[in-house]
């Protein structure tokens, strides 16, 4: 499989920035591995192809980079994914995208440090097409993305109640953590890669 | 009937970022050390780690915390080249502060005040938060860090061009982008499946 860091942030076989990579290789070969094994993985069980594009998407849309989000749109297609599901997420992106990071601290003397962001609750007409389980991963996923020092057993508990089994919310969790990373990564090398010393 | 939710045992929670030793507790059920098959014993790399609750609930899907553990390890623990150890370290330490992961930033923050013999600049930067001033080679870094954390993303050329300046290599800037950029991976997880607790 093409190593996606590399293809997302245009980076040229042999130039200067693939062989800095290289002398880091198995973190190189370790992140296209975590890309392997949430996306392509060997048993996709009861959390699909299709459901883990749908969060991808949200995710890249609202990171709001154009060649990663670009990217999870063509992948959730290409599983099969409705247009009516498509839409919804494009939609639901336009109406939760914000900044970040925010949040509340334990009370105490961080507690001057609290800032106050969207709390996101998906919108009446993209429950229907995104049914309970994505409804409540899409909940959970924004908070992780904007203002995850907000997170609380309440959060995890929807999700359980809305279907998903533990093991597949560590795998959700992966999932959205890691596109944090690679879509970081990317950001990171882009510009790096555009700026030759 | 859906799974329910743990309920940490009575504990102290840390209410400031700190350098000293904290627990972790989860709130989703790990599997047993006993329970653990030699897939997931294998996904956790150290066998150590089959000690600590986060571990073993992240070896529920073995295949992407085995990948997960390895890109770690390489982003920080590569000695060829590079940034130095501390370096990486205070990437994550302030994108631990920033994105609030108590529990990461106090690792890091040891990590970082161990390798640069300056426990009093991570203390600063853990009491001030990531606008501390601590000298230009490290400010360089905490704000190409904080830049890479932010949502939306607001790293520049600007960052590259300040990170160059303050003596890094091509190779040291790809280990900062990597290492602030794992953190936001780490912090995540850490925040959103458990909560930390002192020690004693």
């Amino acid at each position: 499989m093409t190593d996606v860091i590399n293809a997302l942030a245009g980076i040229q076989a042999g130039s200067a920035l693939d062989k800095a990579r290289d002398n880091r290789p198995e973190a190189r070969k370790h992140a296209q591995a975590s890309y392997e094994a949430l996306f392509a993985p060997k048993e996709p069980g009861t959390f699909t192809l299709a459901e883990r594009f749908a969060v991808a998407t949200f995710v890249a849309g609202l990171h709001g980079r154009p060649e990663t989000k670009a990217f999870y749109e063509e992948n959730l297609a290409a599983a099969g994914a409705s247009v009516e599901l498509r839409v919804a997420i494009a939609s639901e992106v336009f109406e939760s995208h914000t900044h970040g990071p925010y949040g509340h601290y334990p009370a105490g003397p961080l507690s001057v440090e609290n800032s106050d962001g969207l709390k996101y609750a998906v919108g009446t007409t993209a429950r229907q097409v995104l049914g309970p389980r994505l409804t409540a991963a899409f909940e959970h996923t924004h908070m992780l993305v904007f203002h995850p020092r907000d997170a609380a057993p309440p959060s995890l508990q929807a999700m359980l109640d809305a279907g998903w089994s533990t093991t597949e919310i560590v795998t959700l969790s992966q999932l959205v953590s890691f596109l944090a990373f690679q879509i970081r990564v990317v950001a990171g090398l882009k510009v790096l890669n555009a700026r030759p010393a | 009937m859906s799974e329910k939710t743990l309920t940490p045992p009575p504990h102290t929670e840390p209410v400031v970022f700190t350098r000293d030793m904290l627990d972790w507790l989860p709130w989703l059920q790990p599997p047993t050390e006993e329970a653990l098959t030699p897939r997931q014993k294998e996904s956790l790399v150290d066998a150590a780690r089959s000690k600590s609750d986060y571990f073993r609930l992240l070896a529920r899907d073995p295949d992407i915390l085995e990948a997960r553990t390895r890109t770690d390890k390489d982003i920080f623990y590569n000695p060829q080249a590079g940034a130095p150890r501390a370096d990486r370290e205070l990437a994550a330490a302030a994108t631990s502060r920033l994105n609030g992961c108590i529990y990461c930033a106090s690792v890091h923050a040891r990590h970082a005040a161990i390798y640069a013999k300056r426990a009093d600049d991570v203390d600063k930067l853990l009491a001030q938060g990531v606008g501390a001033d601590l000298d230009e080679r490290w400010n360089a870094i905490v704000a190409a860090s904080v830049a890479l954390t932010a949502i939306p993303i607001d790293f520049g050329p600007e960052h590259i061009d300040r990170l160059r300046k303050a003596g890094l290599d091509e190779l040291a800037i790809v280990d900062i982008i990597n290492a602030a950029s794992f953190f936001n991976w780490a912090n995540r997880l850490m925040l959103s499946l458990g909560e930390p607790a002192t020690q004693g």
